[in-house]
Parts: C-alpha cells; structure tokens; sequence
C-alpha cells in the first residue's frame, strides 16, 4: 500500500505506538486538583467563563478567537501572552478558541487587555457568535469546490462585535463545507458548496486513475454506469439522474466536479447537536445558487448577516435558530428573512414524506 | 531572506478587518521560507481561477501505513515541471491531542520549533477530528518531523479507512456538568485500537467522540460513527442558595419563559412552597420564602436545558455514566444519520466500567470490519441490515429507549413473538 514504508531501510526509527497521551501534565494545578469535582460557573463578561469547585476553589478561564490556521509566530505570541500574562496552561476550544486558564481574578483584565493589543478578539462565550468549525479548502484540500480559512476570516471580520458581545438569543454555531461532504458538520447556520452541473469527464485519464466499480458504487443515485469512450474504458453519466452531489470526484478525479462557475454556495439552518431543550436536529438548506465569489464572498455574508440579524432580533431567550424556527414556522421563517422559497428546498430524497406537513397545523 | 513574494492581490483582501488573518501569518512566515512564498503563490492562484491544485498520492512514515495527508502540487508549467516549485509538496501530519485539548507553552512552543525546521511553519489547532494538523512538509521531512513529536510523547492520527482521531470536551477538568471522566474513557477506548488507527484495513472510518453530558460539546451525535455521552439515572441535584441567588437575579418571569416552558417534557412545574410535594423522583428547591421547584425526575429526559439556565442550584445526580449510540455520520452515500442509541446507560466510574465500554466498542468494530461493504459507516450498514440484526450480534438486549416508536406498519414476520417473550421473562426471572 505505502511505498514510504515499502522504500525504508531496515535502520529506520520504529514509531513509539504511543496513542492519545494523557492530559493530566498539561491541565492547570487548580483543574488538576479538582478534577470531577466542579460546582457551577457564571460568566462575569463576554469571553470570561468563572468557573467554582466544591473545595471552593475558582478559576477564570478567558477564550479569545484564532485564525486556526495559525504561522509560529501567532503560536508563540500566545505562548508569550500564557506565560507573562497567566498561567502557562491554555486549552482549544472544538471552534479553535484558545482558552487561557488563570486562578487570579487580577489577572484576567491585563490578560483580556493583551489580546485584544495583539489582535485577539475576546469571546466567543454563552450567547455570542463563536468561530466558525471550518476545514481545509483550497490551502490544503485534495477535491475542495472552494476555501476555507478566506471564507471564515471574511465572515469573522463581518461579525466579530457579534463574537465579543453575548447579545445573540442563544449561542449561535457556525459552520462552512468546501464540498457536499460537509466536514464543517451540523451548525445553527452552515455554508456549504452545491454543485450544479454533473462532473465533466476526461475520458482519457479514467482508465489508468479510477477504479471504475468503486466509482459506480459511490453513487447515491445510480447515475453511473461504466461505459467505452473513444475506444478506452471509461464511465459515463446519466445527466438527468445526476443530482450532482460530487460523491464520486474524490474516488475519482478526472470526474471533475468542481467549476468556477457553476459551484455554487447554499446556507443551511437549524442544526443542533446539543439535546437541550429538544433532540438534535440536522440543519436544514435554506437558500443556494450563491456565488462563489473570492476573496470576500460578499453575497455570502450579506444573506448570513441578514439571516443572524432576523433571528437576533424576533427569536426569544434560549432559543437556538432551530428552536426558533419551530415557534414562527417555516413559511414565517422564509418572510421575514426575505429569502425564496422555491421548490428546490422540498425534500425528495428517502424518508422525505417525514419533512412534509402532514396535518392542518399551518400558521396565518 | 526568502526570495521574492508572489504578487498576491486577492489574498492581500484578506489582511485587512478585525479578525486575526491567516493571510499574514503566512506572510511572515514567508519572509524566511520559499516554500510559504509559493504556497502563496498557488493559493492565490486558486483565489483567481476558484479551483484547487492539490492531489493525494502516497506519503507515510515508516511503520505506519496511515496519518499522513500527502499533498502533491497539480499545477504545472507546459513542460511538466511545478509552477510553485518550493511548495510541489506539501503534506500533512495529524497528530493526536491529549483528552480535552489541554497544552503547556513549553509544548506548544517545541511543536512550533519541530514544525519551523522540518515544515512549513503552520500549524492548525485543530482539525474538524481533533487532529493537530502541522500543515506542509517536504515527503524527506515528514519522517523527520515525524521523528520528533514522536520522541515528545505524540502519536500519529488515523486517516482514511482507519479508526480516527477522537475528540473529548473539556468535562470533569473543569464543567460541572461532566458525567463520567472523559478523558479516561477515551483514552482507554482510542489506546485500544493503535492498530486500527495507524494501519488503515477497516471498510471505512470509524470515529469515536465523549461528551461529558447531553450538551454534546463535541457534536459527537452526528459525526461520531460511536459517540459516548454522558448521563445520569437518579434525580437532579439542587442547591438553594444557589437557586435563591439565581432568582433574585432572574426573577419569576424568566423561570416561567426560560426554563419551565422550555423543559420538553413538562417535568419542571414552579410551584407555591405548601404545594410542593416531595418524593423518591422527585427534586425540589425553594427560590425564594413562597415559591420553589418540583422536578419530575422520571419524565425527565436529561436534555440539560434547566441545568444550563440555572447552573450549580441544578445538577445532575450522583449516579451518572453515559448513553452511547452508533452510527452518526454526515451526508455522503445515504444522507446524515444520527447515532442511535444503543447501550442507553453504562456506568464508567471504575476500570472495569470502563473496559466494558472499551469490549463494547472492540465488539462493535470487529462486527464493522466483518460485516460492512466497501466505503460504507456504520450508520449505514446499521440501515442496511437494521437495528435488531446489529444488537443481536453486539449481544445487546432490545430496549424501548432505542426508539422514538415502535413501528408504524404491519411488515414483519412476528411468529418468533412467543419465544421472544419467553426470553425477556427468562431473563427477568434469572436477574
């Protein structure tokens, strides 16, 4: 399989199978010594979680936002910031936030005070827009239909009072996908790449690239068959079964999914994993045909900022972009945000009648 | 001194505005390296023409077969030689975090010296499975590089069809809410599959995540093919200073809107302190001197939503220990799936708790790994063969909270029925 290790000498270094080290030499003394025994926390501001432990003891942990993809130097200034300005011990958040862990309450406003000189935006706590779980893009992705880190650093810049201040309904989660795979994962609002046109094929290459029976197999459609063009073994596409998902570009790359043109973006809502109030929720696709405009993607951010504005200001306290859509309702949902409805937003894949309104409950 | 930057005027746009920018750090990165210099060029390529210029190929460090995201330049001069020369390669090593993402900056600090002299000096913190993504080596300094985490006490992540890098929340370090020492957990489950992670042989990924409580932090539901989450059986706990405090601060209109209209099954009721009646599942706690909670412990579906209004005056109780469901996955080949429960309560407070997680998931896998086809989760092998066939192998009895309802049509051969029942009675009577 790997010619890397195929390739290596005898004398090679064999790897330490050492697996996920443990945690306790770099977990801050005051959450060593009171691990499993925490009694309740507050937020005293923004960006500032307080947490008190049954012994009494307290720590204040301070989250400021990272570009995640971050250069040594960026490392390193925060290093130097743990080091003079708290206590050595930081921890990342699941949204990249790094969390700096002091057991000094003097110490969080000089702390707050130097990041935010160093360009590290407090937050990100309770009911703020926190960062957005992103992934690789065109920096480091081997099939992405557009980027990661210029989409988040464009959006973030759009809302980043939003992440400093706690005035949103409910904490809100983002999140963006280069392709229909969805590495960003269910968020209150996620953007992710649609593609609109079925792959185009270079028939020259499939033969030697792609193992033709997996690439049949990949499709959720069955669109695929294998097929002689040009007198070579290749596959070919039935267009009108072709809902062009791009499942079968990474088994595959000379399907090319991606275009410059007619990769478009789509805006889901309502995704919830956590089990508060209702079950988690999968997000649902609200609008799509945007385009994929670098390096700012304005039409993005101006339909995300309209959506967030909207729900700011009509959702009541507590109440996810999920929760809030189930008090107005969809038809409600699509009024207020100004965005179409159209019929591309009707489910029709399998387990679709479950989406459909089966009763009289509609809302006048 | 590198050598001389790349006219870069799309990603120049991303310099400015108030959010830390990636585009300057690799700007200075580059300052000293020619292989940031033309990753530069490449990703501004990509930002004019809206495609990407990666392809995947074969890159590993020896023993291992998996962990390593090899990365290959495809965009190439007439004659077949790289247009960014200094960056034609650039690979990824994902390597695992300790439980809860917890650093010292002196280990922070040697990640950044291992990546500025054998990489390209980025590093993500961290990728959507957990992983530390050290983010561009040459194919020569992946072993290297490789090398030196590993001497440090870091191990590769999985890749491909192996079992994954896992995520665990920050829980009993620091969250009153943690239910079961997450970190133990996953260690003890992830150490178990080395193999598994580092040779990629299984029909597809296997990913495993622990949430400390139903808040799920790690959104571990629908992305965790199985996902632990934390839990607990007797009655939520309560504090009335807390609680008084917390009213005096909040007031009866937010304990009416925010918590008991928000509670899903109606298990929190507001009460005047002479109705409130007291019982072996029932919590109560006074607000203030003429109103106080009751809490139906039994109709309570442990969603956290009171518990993280009214954090410290609720909790939950002492006999805690997760639900653990299978088969999360997102889109691609059926569509999303949740988890879906299938051990719905396990205690994991000793080594021996926890090793039954662990024989669970050795269980779970095995089954994986004989029974699904090519590129197919668990999620959708489970769809595939359904629930009943997974839980009769896995050796777990049927249970009504695995379900939402029992089925809603008549299409299915019942003439076992009479000896199913008598199993259960067998099975009660012997317990």
């Amino acid at each position: 399989m790997n010619q890397a290790v195929q390739a290596a000498p005898a004398a090679k270094r064999k790897p330490k199978e050492t697996g996920v080290p443990e945690n306790t030499k770099y977990l801050h003394p005051t959450l060593l010594k009171n691990y499993g025994n925490w009694r309740y926390h507050d937020r005293p501001r923004p960006g500032v979680l307080h947490h008190v432990a049954h012994s009494g003891d307290e720590v204040w942990s301070v989250r400021a936002g990272t570009q995640r993809q971050m250069d040594v130097y960026t490392i390193r200034k925060l290093c130097d910031i743990a080091d003079n300005f708290a206590e050595g011990r930081v921890r990342f958040t699941i949204r990249s936030n790094i969390e700096y862990i002091v057991s000094d309450e003097k110490k969080v406003a000089p702390l707050i005070a130097e990041l935010e000189k160093n360009g590290f935006p407090v937050g990100g706590t309770g009911n703020s827009v926190t960062m957005i779980a992103h992934t690789q893009g065109w920096l480091h992705c081997d099939i992405p239909g557009t980027d990661a880190s210029g989409v988040v650093k464009a959006l973030m810049d759009d809302l980043y009072e939003e992440f400093r201040r706690e005035e949103m309904p409910n904490r809100v989660h983002l999140s963006t996908s280069c392709c229909e795979i969805n590495c960003g994962g269910q968020a209150d609002l996620a953007i992710i790449v649609q593609h609109t046109k079925p792959p185009v094929i270079n028939h020259d290459l499939v033969a030697n690239v792609c193992e033709r029976p997996t690439v049949v197999a990949r499709c959720p459609v069955a669109a695929i068959r294998p097929a002689m063009v040009n007198g070579k073994p290749s596959l070919e596409i039935d267009e009108a079964k072709c809902m062009c998902c791009g499942a079968c570009y990474p088994p595959c790359p000379p399907m090319q999914i991606n275009d410059p043109e007619f990769s478009k973006l789509a805006i889901w809502v309502g995704g919830k994993n956590s089990n508060a109030r209702g079950k988690p929720t999968f997000m649902k696709m609200v609008a799509a045909g945007l385009p994929n405009n670098p390096p700012r993607w304005p039409e993005v951010g101006a339909v995300v900022k309209n959506i967030l504005t909207v729900y700011k200001e009509d959702a009541r306290p507590w109440e996810r972009i999920a929760d809030w859509i189930d008090r107005i309702g969809w038809p409600r949902f699509f009024e207020k945000t100004g965005l179409p409805f159209t019929k591309y937003l009707i489910d029709d894949w399998r387990g679709s009648r479950y989406n459909l309104n089966a009763s009289a409950h509609i809302r006048f | 001194m590198a050598k001389k930057m790349h006219d870069t005027p799309n990603l120049d746009q991303l310099e400015s505005g108030p959010w830390p920018s990636f585009v300057t750090g690799l700007k200075h990165l580059a300052q000293d390296k020619d292989y940031v210099v033309d990753l530069l060029g490449q990703l501004e390529e990509s930002y004019k023409t809206k495609k990407g210029y990666w392809k995947g190929g074969t890159v590993g460090v020896f023993g291992y077969g998996g962990g390593v995201i090899p990365r290959f330049t495809e965009l190439k001069n007439a004659d077949g030689s790289p247009k960014f020369p200094d960056a034609a390669e650039f690979h990824t090593l994902r390597i695992m975090p300790p439980p809860g993402m917890h650093y010292d900056t002196d280990t922070l600090r040697k990640f950044c010296d291992i990546w500025e002299e054998h990489g390209s000096g980025l590093i993500a913190f961290h990728g959507q499975s957990g992983d530390i993504m050290f983010q561009g080596a040459t194919t020569e300094n992946v072993q290297k590089s490789f090398d030196e985490f590993n001497e440090m006490g870091f191990d590769l992540g999985g890749a491909g069809p192996a079992v994954r890098t896992s995520m665990s929340c920050v829980g009993a370090a620091r969250c009153e809410q943690s239910c079961y020492n997450e970190a133990q957990a996953h260690r003890a489950v992830l150490n178990t599959f080395l193999d598994d992670i580092h040779r990629p042989s299984l029909p597809y990924k296997f990913k495993f995540k622990f949430s400390g409580c139903p808040n799920d932090c790690m959104n571990s539901v629908q992305r965790a093919d199985m996902a632990v989450i934390g839990t607990w059986r007797d009655n939520i706990r309560t504090d009335e200073g807390l609680a008084k405090t917390w009213f005096a601060k909040h007031g009866m209109d937010e304990l009416v809107n925010d918590v008991v209209a928000r509670c899903p099954t109606k298990a929190f009721q507001v009460k005047e302190l002479s109705k409130i009646k007291a019982g072996e599942h029932t919590s109560t706690v006074a607000v203030n001197d003429t109103h106080g909670i009751e809490i139906s412990n039994q109709d309570c579906v442990r969603c956290m939503h009171c518990i993280n209004v009214m954090t410290g005056a609720l909790a939950p109780g002492k006999d805690k220990g997760a639900t653990v469901l299978v088969g999360g996955k997102s889109h691609l080949k059926i569509g999303g799936l949740m988890g879906t429960v299938v051990l719905p309560f396990i205690k994991l407070e000793t080594e021996e708790e926890v090793e039954k997680l662990v024989d669970f998931a050795q269980r779970t896998i095995d089954f994986f790994a004989e029974n699904a086809l090519e590129h197919e989760r668990t999620g959708e092998m489970i769809e595939r063969i359904g629930l009943t066939n997974f839980l009769d192998a896995l050796e777990v009895d049927v249970d009504a909270s695995m379900i939402n309802s029992p089925r809603m049509n008549p299409y299915v051969r019942t003439d076992g029925w009479d000896d199913e029942v008598a199993k259960i009675n067998a099975k009660k009577q012997a317990a």
